[in-house]
């Protein structure tokens, strides 16, 4: 790959993430996560 | 060789500790539920292992699209698409701890497979397609459904939720252990298969079957963390592809990889020191451009 080229991408990749991450968290993501890795998810330990 | 295999195994186990590094939970049989199960570590590890202390991004991401009407999650995605643009898959190779136990299993003395062509190629392609329904089919069935959708890919296939949170969980834990029916044993077979199949294919669960693994390959041609093989020392005699646990065509496509998870068997083996590794700055040219 280009180095010009991988450049863009790690720009256009470098401020979607941070976008991405800051969406998330402002519409309240982090709480959705922590309620659920709070509590033992049955499913995830093959109970259902 | 042998010094720098023994310094990754060293990081692994570190890895693995501080993601679980609860250790009172093995021992009561609970998870802990501190305020950092919240923040995603960006390596295949189950949020309900008794010792984890942060969110698996892969259950993340089917909890948070399967819920509350929401059909992405940003903030998993996020976390990982910056991860995936420093280290690319180096997460597998040195922190994953799900890739250390394979590591491990690895140095089991049997004769190691080479799994043909035909089989492996599309065999690789297989966890794609897991990437795309854990993006997906939470979303599709909580918004078909009206209602919270399972995270199918733990519930079904992932043997890291198995072996990190059920195992632990029902030895120490009698009330689960009564709980646990066909949906365990389905689940315990995959992860007995897996451990079958790391034993005589290295990285069997990566190269085939993981999702996360997936996501990464894609961070893999522009991430921060790169290697390179140099051309002109290069002897061609093979010997990095002998090591590869990925069996990563290294001659030939070693930059270019998503397969490649950076763990640097090849570039230890080397004989003419033609491959090598490091962070790039954001902006950086290579040598060879």
């Amino acid at each position: 790959m280009e180095a010009k080229r991988r450049t863009q991408l790690r720009l256009a990749v470098l401020a979607a993430g941070i976008a991405f991450l800051a969406a998330g968290l402002i519409r309240g993501e982090f709480s959705d996560v922590l309620e659920k890795a709070m509590r033992i998810c049955l499913e995830c330990i093959g109970i259902g | 060789m042998k010094t720098q295999e023994r310094k990754r195994l060293w990081i692994q186990a570190a890895f693995t500790a501080l993601f679980n590094g609860y250790a009172a939970g093995f021992a009561k049989g609970k998870i802990f539920t501190g305020p950092s199960k919240g923040i995603c570590v960006p390596v295949l590890n189950c949020y309900s292992c008794p010792g984890a202390l942060g969110a698996c991004p892969i259950g993340s991401l089917q909890a948070v699209a399967g819920g509350k009407g929401r059909s992405i999650s940003f903030y998993i995605l996020g976390v990982l698409m910056l991860f995936g643009l420093v280290f690319g898959r180096l997460l597998c190779g040195f922190a994953c701890p799900f890739g250390f136990l394979q590591d491990l299993l690895a140095k089991i003395p049997v004769r190691k497979r080479t799994v043909p062509a035909r089989i492996d190629k599309p065999a690789r392609k297989l966890k794609y397609v897991l990437l795309a329904a854990v993006l997906i089919l939470p979303a599709v069935v909580s918004a078909v459904k009206g209602a919270a959708a399972s995270p199918y890919f733990c519930k079904y296939l992932c043997p890291a939720g198995t072996l990190e949170g059920g195992l632990p969980l029902l030895l120490a834990n009698a009330n689960l252990r009564a709980m646990a029916g066909a949906l365990f044993t389905w689940k315990a077979a995959i992860l007995l298969a897996v451990i079958l199949g790391a034993i005589f294919i290295p990285r069997f669960f990566c190269r085939y079957l993981c999702p996360l693994g997936a996501f990464y390959s894609f961070f893999n041609r522009f991430a921060l963390y790169r290697m390179e093989r140099n051309a002109s020392s290069c002897t061609g005699c093979g010997a990095c592809e002998e090591v590869c646990p990925m069996a990563v065509w290294v001659t030939q496509e070693l930059e270019s990889s998503g397969e490649c998870i950076r763990c640097g068997k090849c570039k230890a083996v080397c004989p003419a020191g033609a491959i090598c590794s490091g962070f790039e700055s954001l902006a950086r040219k290579t040598a060879e451009e």
